[in-house]
């Protein structure tokens, strides 16, 4: 492949101090709706052709995860928010674009070569009570990843490893003997994160990790997720549609719209000066404690579906800024002084102030 | 007297170990176009409370005890005949779930004209005409056009706005939210509440919103219950409790919120979670999570752990709990010595 | 670190025992008369087929011990009977209550034989073609389709005629049983791989077997290890059904003539050799065995209908 050949050029160029963790370069994937060949066969205007409809579940989305960060992903349902860590962590093909980890592509490798990156990178999901083998115990469950990233490890060290990373996470060691469903959600989550950091990863893709939780319950996992990251020196990709999480946790914040990036900037940043309209209208639309009843940005419609993108800026027909140059042109994402990129032509015309 | 007036409401399930106590004492009363929050975790009791006012548990549950009183009817033990009268008449219910009201293979316009024809005695072309003037109400684009759509060709938030049409469509007195936007995003939750508040507001139509989102409760009620293990522990203007807490859950409800700490500091969190109900600890349910069953001065507050606590006035607001009940009176004697 | 704090939440460790005591299988059991009945019913058939040489009065197998002049003799109620012989002979003089004890035996072993290798195949094919999707799964599932299009009369006829034509009638005999353990269990295995490969699918879109794969486990250890363990219950109510249709699909081989031979008889040759005599009076010879069939197939169905009743992947919450 090319890209492999351009890879060592790319490595020597960065040295280790200022490259990226991960990098995803114009990130592409796209869901086919029309089923297997035979079901893409149609008859139009007298002749038999071949029709594929796709879901264009992200579009060209480039980030770069520093060491020690927690990016921040997000945006509101269909967004593409939650391909884009299932692509990152291996489980879908990207259809375009390439991830690179530690400067190496990682994307088109075989499943042999992807082991040692798949310890150091783990994945925790969003519903703990899905996320847990029902027919496995709790000591099988943290035990599996362990003996097969260590196949060299005597049971004694297995043990050991598993009794760490249960204290680390607040497990009682008698827990192990049980089986998922007797745990609430809370517990599970604490489990599924254990399962993660059993194997000493340095990179960990949370997807949605506390949105199937109540509140006290977030705090608790939260909590936790920032007690591992400084303990271990972790990277996180977070991915999540609540912004008052995102403002408590994150380094950086990526908004997202319709599978494409609109907003990357420092999470303060962002929110003392949200720049694109779609994110000024994310924000003002969180319900606040406060008593005055803000007025939240009223956006025309909703978001259209990913089948048929929109042409120019996909926000263009919900923004109330939009103007021809909107409609036509994708904006790409351009960076202002304060660390924040933005890909609005609106921004960049300076029509919002 | 209020519209809607539930007095020490017990609520089980019969399940095969024995009964669960589902809701145990629930008290509280609604105005005429007064909005009500009722906030709490999953498995507080919220949606059993809003069920069994219109007597919808499902099977093995029923109630035990207690009144419902609506417009001076009581409610408990009414045949369903008569229930189903008030049901979606008077009183009327918007799902989590749109397409648990929605039939997928009805249109819009099928749907809401069946439902004023089993109410009223009325023509088609009339109904028509007063679904149409409901969607108009509630903002939908193009609603002409809506009511010979079917639901699955609505997004979300539009299925959301045809259900509050659909719950507005007899003119009820009141309508019970359960959870209305939690499977919305932020920007569309936003609208709906906002419209939802609007109409209320304008036809004087009371809300009982049950929530688990502390946020939207403040923004869109006027008074609140916090529930606990099948229990009220607080209740009051939404305001005050909002601002000044006073049982131990609620504040360590809201100070685990993300907006309550500082970006990056560890959250505040409750240790624990909510008991199971068929495993409910002695006492006040809360004591093995409270930080505040010692005194100030160390000693240990024993009827946290063996007695549950009744409802103290404290200000506008009832809360159940023993170590405010203490702070009260001990505020009182002072006070009375000082009159005396 | 609120470890404290959870150790004390934690539920109590209940043995494997004691989770079985208190599972909703056992509570739902012992509330359905049905179904005690029926496992009842069928644990004494089973028994008294399985333990057949020891508790039968005679060897049906053994000519020596069969007396051609002591045939066609009714049972113990009806006049002309023999106390020896409790349920009658046949038309060969054969014990009709051991020929019907080592004929169930027969039933069984082709029954569950059957099934085990339906299940096998079935199982293999489903998580294949359910956890691989794509071409291999379009390939396995239209094998299923082809494989169902021929009934297992059509495999009987196929596999009984080129056994029959390479090896003599002869060698059929002799290896009955396992023929008709591979023929029923190639013409059925569909059934499970539909049912199995449904199963995976849905599984497949849980969270646990994404955690798997973001793992690194290898395919083979994520269809055996994680995924399979969790498709069991339907496995196990279509395995009664199955077994039941197995028993019934050989009962109707032997009595076409395709299945056991006569010196070996199933239920289902036993009856069709009665089927002769039914005219000249000897009606026990058919309809004996037939019961015996009848209340075999009837219990595994009665119990598999209260299987799937309370392991409904959709009612049960586990």
């Amino acid at each position: 492949m090319t890209a492999t050949a351009t890879a060592p050029v790319r490595e020597t160029a960065a040295p280790e101090a200022i490259r990226p963790l991960l990098e995803i370069r114009g990130l592409e994937k796209r869901f086919s709706l029309s089923g297997d060949f035979l079901e893409q066969l149609k008859f139009k205007g007298g002749k038999l052709v071949r029709e594929q409809e796709y879901v264009h579940a992200i579009n060209g989305v480039d980030l770069e995860i520093q060491r020690g960060e927690a990016l921040c992903v997000v945006g509101e349902s269909g967004c593409g928010k939650s391909t884009v860590a299932r692509t990152v962590m291996g489980l879908l093909h990207p259809s375009a674009g390439e991830i690179r980890y530690d400067g190496t592509r990682i994307d088109d490798l075989s499943t042999r070569a992807l082991m040692p990156y798949r310890r150091r990178m783990q994945m925790i999901f969003q519903n703990p009570y899905a996320s847990l083998n029902p027919r496995m115990t709790i000591q099988q469950t943290l035990e599996e990843p362990i003996r097969l990233h260590h196949p060299d490890w005597s049971q004694q060290q297995v043990r050991d490893q598993v009794a760490e990373v249960m204290a680390s996470v607040g497990i009682a060691p008698d827990w192990g003997k049980r089986y998922g469903h007797e745990f609430s959600g809370g517990q599970r989550q604490r489990i599924a994160i254990a399962r993660a950091l059993a194997v000493d990863p340095e990179f960990i893709v949370a997807d949605e990790p506390i949105s199937a939780l109540d509140v006290s319950i977030q705090a608790q996992v939260l909590n936790l997720l920032m007690d591992a990251q400084r303990d271990r020196h972790l990277t996180y990709l977070f991915i999540t549609h609540d912004l008052a999480v995102v403002e408590h946790f994150g380094t950086r914040v990526a908004v997202m719209y319709l599978g494409r990036v609109c907003e990357v900037a420092p999470t303060a940043t962002l929110f003392a000066t949200p720049r694109h309209p779609y994110t000024q209208a994310l924000m003002s639309a969180i319900p606040r404690l406060e008593d005055d009843r803000p007025q939240h940005i009223r956006l025309e419609g909703e978001v259209p579906t990913p089948v048929n993108l929109p042409s120019g800026c996909v926000f263009h027909a919900r923004c109330p800024h939009a103007n021809a140059r909107c409609r036509e042109e994708v904006p790409a994402l351009i960076a202002s002084d304060d660390g924040a990129r933005v890909a609005c032509h609106a921004v960049e015309e300076g029509r919002l102030d | 007297m209020s519209l809607l007036e539930v007095n020490h409401l017990d609520v089980r399930f019969a399940l095969r170990r024995g009964d669960v106590k589902a809701l145990r004492d629930v008290c509280f009363s609604l105005d005429r176009g007064e909005r009500l929050g009722i906030v709490g975790e999953s498995g507080a009791g919220k949606s059993v409370a809003a069920f069994s006012l219109l007597n919808l548990i499902a099977k093995p549950g029923y109630i035990a005890g207690g009144s419902i009183r609506f417009d001076g009817q009581e409610l408990t033990g009414m045949s369903d005949r008569a229930l189903r009268k008030i049901r979606g008449h008077r009183i009327s219910m918007i799902f989590q779930d749109p397409m648990m009201t929605l039939n997928p293979v009805l249109t819009i316009g099928e749907q809401m004209v069946e439902c004023l024809k089993a109410h009223r005695r009325i023509a088609s072309r009339e109904a028509r005409a007063i679904a149409l003037r409901k969607l108009e109400q509630v903002q939908i684009p193009s609603p002409e056009a809506r009511l010979d759509q079917y639901p699955h060709e609505l997004s979300g938030g539009m299925r959301q706005r045809v259900i509050i049409a659909i719950a507005l469509l007899l003119d009820p007195d009141i309508i019970i939210a359960d959870e209305p936007t939690t499977a919305l995003d932020v920007t569309i939750q936003a609208e709906i509440m906002a419209l939802l508040l609007e109409l209320c507001e304008k036809h004087n139509v009371g809300l009982i919103l049950i929530t688990h989102d502390l946020g939207v409760v403040s923004q869109v009620t006027q008074r609140m219950l916090v529930m606990y293990a099948g229990r009220v522990i607080e209740q009051g203007p939404t305001r005050e409790i909002i601002n000044d807490p006073q049982h131990p859950y609620t504040q360590g409800l809201m100070n685990a919120l993300p907006q309550m700490a500082t970006p990056g500091s560890r959250l505040n969190q409750i240790p624990g979670s909510m008991p199971s109900l068929d495993n409910l600890p002695s006492g006040c349910a809360f004591h093995p999570r409270c930080g505040f069953t010692q005194r100030v001065d160390g000693s240990e507050r024993s009827a946290c752990r063996s007695q549950v606590p009744e409802f103290v006035t404290s200000g506008n607001c009832r809360v159940a709990c023993h170590m405010v009940a203490e702070m009260l009176e001990r505020e009182r004697i002072p006070a009375e010595e000082t009159a005396r | 670190m609120s470890t404290a704090n959870s150790s004390i939440e934690s539920p109590p460790v209940t043995s494997r025992w004691a989770r079985f005591r208190d599972s909703y299988l056992l509570y739902s059991f012992k509330r359905d008369l049905v179904a005690q009945i029926s496992l009842l019913a069928f644990l004494v058939l089973v028994t008294v087929a399985v333990l057949a040489p020891w508790l039968a009065p005679m060897n049906p197998y053994d000519l020596a011990q069969i007396d051609i002049l002591a045939s066609e003799l009714p049972p113990f109620w009806i006049d002309g009977s023999d106390p020896a012989y409790l349920m009658g002979t046949d038309a060969q003089g054969r014990d009709l209550l051991s020929t019907i004890l080592y004929g169930a035996r027969v039933s069984l072993i082709i029954g569950f034989g059957a099934v085990a290798l339906q299940a096998l195949l079935g199982v293999c094919f489903g998580l294949l073609a359910g956890y691989l999707g794509g071409r291999v799964d379009a390939f396995l599932m239209r094998l299923a389709d082809i494989q169902l299009s021929f009934s297992t009369l059509m495999v009987a006829i196929v596999v009984g005629a080129l056994v029959k034509a390479i090896f003599g009638g002869a060698t059929f005999s002799d290896y009955a049983v396992p023929l008709l353990v591979l023929i029923i269990g190639l013409a059925e295995w569909p059934q499970y791989a539909r049912t199995v490969r449904a199963s995976v699918l849905a599984e497949k879109g849980k969270e646990y077997v994404d955690a798997a794969r973001t793992m690194g486990l290898s395919s083979r250890r994520i269809m055996f290890r994680h995924i399979l363990p969790n498709t069991l219950s339907p496995i196990f109510v279509i395995s009664t059904v199955q077994v039941a249709n197995a028993i019934i699909s050989e009962a109707a081989l032997s009595f076409l003539g395709l299945g056991m031979p006569e010196t070996h008889p199933s239920l289902g040759s036993l009856i069709k050799s009665g089927f002769d005599y039914i005219q000249s009076g000897s009606w026990w010879i058919t309809l004996i065995p037939g019961a015996m069939l009848v209340a075999l197939v009837l219990v595994i169905n009665l119990l598999g209908d209260w299987l799937r009743d309370v392991l409904n992947p959709r009612l049960y919450k586990g």
